[in-house]
């Protein structure tokens, strides 16, 4: 049964992790974008119709990363380029995404899905437990367990992640040194919109293979929380949304735990945990304002115009 | 071919005034080709959205309902964004003020007394500014960012809701079903013109809340003091405020105006308490606090336009068939050409082409 | 400018009044009003399918206009006033929560006629209507104890309003009429619509050893998850069959179609008169979808059953029942009444969930 429950944890946790990473990304540029929810709705919406129209997943995954990434350059043009508010146009894009993934997706609600399939590894399947839960999972998830390492790798080792790094910490010093503050935020913001529409991608091909209006059901916000609460690191967004999404499947059963013991736990209670518990690590996490103040890019939500 | 801002020297003053016309403008050139697209008449898509709610009276009545708890939680969040506080969690203290409001007439429905509507009232607000308490104690005192907090805690008080009326605060007369007893008379906001629509004192809350901040960001120190610190803390501590008790000022006071929001909306719309009080004021004021461009009296008119858009795009729906995701694509529309247009107040915006052809918006 | 604001105006109302004239001497206006989106794959859908089986029946002599995703609040007032003022003959609001309002518009437009879906207030032009989902939710309960291994079944609920509480007990019921053992786990999803979390309920049941899973929430996830894990499963509001055809035994299929064209047929005869109307499998307010995935003998046991409920030989809440902390409810050969159901807040012996006080 632990196997089962873990392999349940995996599909709940995969968006959310995905789509924290993406806008991990942003915002270690300086960029704030609250349309997270919108982003990824509008990446299941397109995966789905593609894979519906194409038949397979794998290009409806593409289509969802492609969705979700040039549905970003909206608010990219808006915050960047016209230096509009970072917050309001963020909420702009999640009415706007609700909206327009409802007609993208509207002649298609009720079809059943295409499921993307997990990859078999020849022999490493096979192995009890470890193949079951780390060699047969669907592509997705390799993908957000590699993008983990890769952030990592190019946040603190590569030229480019410093070079973004210096931009969301202060972009006036990165573009005296000559970066191209703009353009590295465009592909910053771009990022976090395909990861984003990835995640959308996952919902509506993994997670449940079909298509009905706000499906994404605010886990934009859940991933836009574990930013924080990772304090802008990805190995913490792997843990923080593994937590998560363990809390939420946690509480499912302890209901029926609950019954068979017979005791009487009012349900909104149980559901109101994953909430409750991401306050309470939030502030555990925040409460060294040190480590923060490290962490945190020192020019998130700044609006930048270069000067000539 | 690339656009390039350039800082103004002053505030445009011409464009503070034209660029929300020329939102609008564009609303309704990118709105008439979609809805031309979708194979509609664009002018009499436009004139359901735009007019036909505003030519009876009931429905002028139906506007000031929908517009009240939107301007009275956006006129509290502009105070909490112009001092750099990211309060997102408006339609928690909604909640939690409707509820806290509540509280007499789910209790004590037999009490008759004139004063039973202003301690509600009261209740709602302190409910609210309380629930607000929360995440301003946790910015202050453990450093949490409160975007994510006080949206975290606007979960946490709809399912609360939801648990009250499902179990302790079920109307005992009411089939199990989830909702509590009607409000006696004397728990009602009374309407502000019975005889002609269903308008309630609300609307008027709204409005005079709304004055009294403008009146205070233009006119009291107070004022001067959350743009100073929403703009530099620490050119605001070198002027001897304090950037703490500002997060406690701008949270409480935001969360006391939601909570009266939220009270109003329960007693004078609803009339009673049930587990869905509201369609996202909370998180929709937020957008109209930007649209308002965080000054109370831009709020009230912003206010008043989003709200058209709601009763329009129902208007849209009866007469001409156009699906209600289309009105939430328009919305988002003209949220967009706002936010656009508003960057030709601060900046002078140049089109540049390639090679020398240089085309420059004055103004 | 302000010349041709007038003019496109001008213009634009004397389309709209010159349709709006023709039509109404011709037509009628029979509306809906939905608190979900007309595509939602359950509840709201459900009502439309119903909304279109009406125009085809009787398009010739009315129209029906709908507003969907209205919420439960004072917009739903100002929606059905809308649709009183619009020139209605008869409105239908679809949803529990549009109850006060419908009330206060209905006492306003006294020549109007309303009725409302699942509620319990009525007045003179204001009748209630619902549909005895609990007649279908027996059947499922015989059917799952027959087709389980194990003798567990799970329920997904939303929330715990008497129709789901109502439902539970029924399926229960039909259960232990033939394995008096049966045992029922239920999990609480809290949401009617979150296909996420639907299937995370499915999963955590099925990971918790059921081995037959039943609904009562409106996407297809928790059809497409037993699918995926080999178990069988009920369909609720539409027959889910696409999403599971080797899994899906039988669904509760909402056919309000049935009852809308019923109505409006009165509504043209001028025989309408307001009545609270609970109509079941015999009225065709709702119809099974058909016995898949199983045995002859059980289906045919189903469709015994479902015979004998139409003819009314078979009420499901028939005693002897005990409550489930084993006090007696109904004697022997005593049958609930309309009124305990419809306020129901207790469960059965036999279900394992306890209900919060």
């Amino acid at each position: 049964m632990f196997e089962a429950i873990l392999l349940t944890v995996i599909t709940a946790s995969t968006p959310l992790v995905l789509a924290a990473l993406g806008e991990l990304v942003t915002e270690r540029s300086g960029v704030l974008n609250l349309g997270v929810e919108g982003m990824m709705i509008i990446g299941a919406a397109c995966a789905f119709v593609a894979a519906q129209l194409t038949g397979s997943p794998y290009i409806g995954i593409l289509a969802g990363i492609f969705g979700g990434g040039v549905f970003s350059l909206l608010f990219g043009f808006l915050t960047l380029t016209l230096v509009a508010n970072q917050v309001a146009t963020g909420l702009a894009l999640t009415i706007l995404g609700l909206g327009l993934s409802g007609q993208i997706g509207e002649a298609f609600v009720g079809q059943p899905g295409i499921k993307l399939q997990p990859i078999v590894f020849p022999f490493l399947s096979d192995i009890p437990f470890f193949g079951r839960v780390l060699f047969r999972q669907d592509l997705i998830f390799y993908v957000s367990i590699a993008l983990v390492v890769g952030i990592n790798w190019f946040l603190f080792r590569s030229r480019t992640g410093l070079k973004l790094r210096a931009i969301g910490d202060s972009h006036a010093s990165a573009h005296a040194l000559g970066i191209n503050v703009i353009r590295t935020r465009y592909l910053a913001v771009m990022f976090g919109g395909a990861c984003a529409g990835l995640a959308g991608a996952q919902l509506s091909l993994v997670y449940t293979p079909q298509w009905v209006e706000n499906m994404s059901a605010g886990r934009g916000w859940i991933a836009l929380a574990l930013v924080v609460f990772a304090s802008w690191r990805p190995w913490r967004i792997l843990a923080g949304g593994y937590l998560f999404g363990a809390v939420g499947i946690g509480q499912l059963h302890a209901q029926i735990v609950a019954q068979n013991l017979g005791i009487v736990i009012p349900s909104q209670f149980l559901s109101a945990l994953p909430y409750a518990a991401t306050i309470v690590v939030l502030i555990i996490i925040s409460h060294n304002r040190r480590t923060t103040l490290i962490n945190t890019p020192a020019a998130l939500g700044k609006p930048f115009v270069p000067d000539r | 071919m690339r656009i390039e801002l350039q800082k103004r020297a002053r505030v445009s003053t011409l464009f503070s005034v034209l660029s929300p016309l020329l939102a609008l403008a564009l609303t309704l050139a990118f709105g008439a080709i979609m809805f031309w697209l979708l194979g509609k008449n664009p002018v009499s898509a436009l004139y359901s959205f735009f007019v036909e709610p505003l030519l009876e009276v009931w429905s002028l009545h139906e506007l000031a309902i929908k517009a009240a708890p939107l301007i009275l939680i956006a006129v509290g969040l502009s105070v909490c964004y112009r001092s750099n506080n990211w309060n997102i969690g408006a339609e928690g203290q909604f909640t939690i003020g409707a509820i806290t409001g509540s509280i007499l007439p789910v209790m004590y429905p037999a009490w008759h007394s004139p004063i039973i509507l202003p301690l509600m009232l009261i209740l709602g607000m302190l409910g609210g500014a309380l629930y607000a308490g929360i995440p301003a104690l946790l910015k202050t005192r453990f450093n949490t960012n409160e975007i994510l907090t006080s949206l975290m805690l606007v979960y946490i008080a709809q399912l609360y809701l939801d648990w009250l009326v499902r179990g302790p605060w079920r109307d005992p007369q009411g089939n199990n079903f989830p909702i509590t007893k009607t409000f006696q008379i004397e728990a009602v906001v009374p309407e502000i013109l019975s005889s002609s629509g269903r308008a309630h004192w609300a609307f008027i809350f709204a409005i005079v809340a709304a004055v009294a901040l403008w009146f205070m960001m233009r006119f009291m120190l107070k004022g001067f003091e959350v743009s100073v610190l929403g703009q530099s803390e620490r050119a605001g501590r070198f002027a001897g405020f304090s950037a703490r008790r500002m997060v406690w000022f701008s949270m409480l006071l935001s969360g006391a105006l939601a909570g009266l929001a939220g009270i109003s909306e329960v007693s004078g719309s609803i009339g009673h308490v049930q587990p869905v009080i509201s369609p996202g004021y909370g998180f929709t004021a937020i957008i109209v606090a930007f649209l308002g461009r965080l000054n109370p009296l831009g709020i009230i008119a912003s206010g008043l336009v989003l709200a058209l858009t709601y009763l329009g795009g129902e208007a849209a729906q009866l007469s001409i068939g156009i699906s209600d995701k289309v009105s939430r694509v328009f919305q988002g529309l003209l949220l967009f050409f706002v936010l656009s247009c508003d960057t030709l107040i601060h900046y002078r915006v140049r089109l540049i082409f390639a090679g020398t052809k240089t085309a420059e918006v004055r103004g | 400018m302000k010349k041709l604001i007038i003019a496109l105006a001008a213009s634009a109302a004397l389309m709209g009044g010159f349709s709006t004239g023709a039509e109404a001497q011709e037509k009628k206006k029979v509306c809906f009003i939905y608190v979900g989106s007309k595509t939602d794959g359950g509840w709201t859908q459900a009502h439309d399918l119903g909304r279109q089986q009406l125009d085809k029946a009787l398009g010739a002599k009315v129209e029906t206009p709908f507003l969907e995703n209205v919420p439960e609040g004072p917009d739903a007032e100002r929606a059905i006033e809308r649709m009183a003022r619009s020139g209605c003959s008869l409105v239908f609001t679809t949803s529990f929560g549009f109850m006060d309002a419908t009330v206060k518009v209905a006492a306003k437009f006294p020549d109007i006629k309303f009725e409302h879906a699942t509620g319990f207030k009525a007045g003179p032009n204001l009748a209630t209507y619902n549909s005895r989902f609990y007649e279908g939710r027996y059947i499922q309960g015989q059917i799952a104890a027959k087709m389980s291994k194990k003798g567990v079944a799970g329920y997904i609920a939303s929330f715990p309003i008497p129709e789901v509480v109502m439902g539970i007990n029924a399926f229960e019921l039909g259960a232990k009429s033939i394995n008096p053992n049966f045992k029922l786990k239920v999990v609480w999803a809290n949401t009617w619509f979150d296909p996420g979390k639907e299937a995370d309920a499915a999963k955590a049941l099925i990971d918790q050893g059921v081995d037959i899973l039943t609904q009562h929430t409106d996407t297809t996830a928790p059809m497409q998850v037993a699918a995926e894990r080999g178990i069988l499963a009920f369909g609720q509001a539409s027959d889910m069959i696409a999403a599971g055809p080797k899994t899906q035994l039988t669904a509760i299929v909402d056919t309000w179609g049935a009852y809308y064209i019923k109505r409006t047929k009165a509504l043209l005869d001028g025989t309408w008169k307001s009545e609270q109307i609970w109509d079941g499998l015999k009225d065709g307010i709702l119809t099974m979808a058909p016995y898949t995935n199983m045995p002859d003998d059980v289906k045919a046991m189903a469709e015994e059953t479902e015979a004998k409920i139409k003819s009314g030989e078979l009420h499901p809440f028939t005693g002897p029942i005990n409550k489930q902390d084993g006090t007696a409810w109904l004697a022997a050969g005593e049958k609930a009444q309309d009124g305990v159901l419809l306020g129901m807040n207790f469960y059965i012996e036999g279900v394992d969930d306890k209900l919060p006080k």
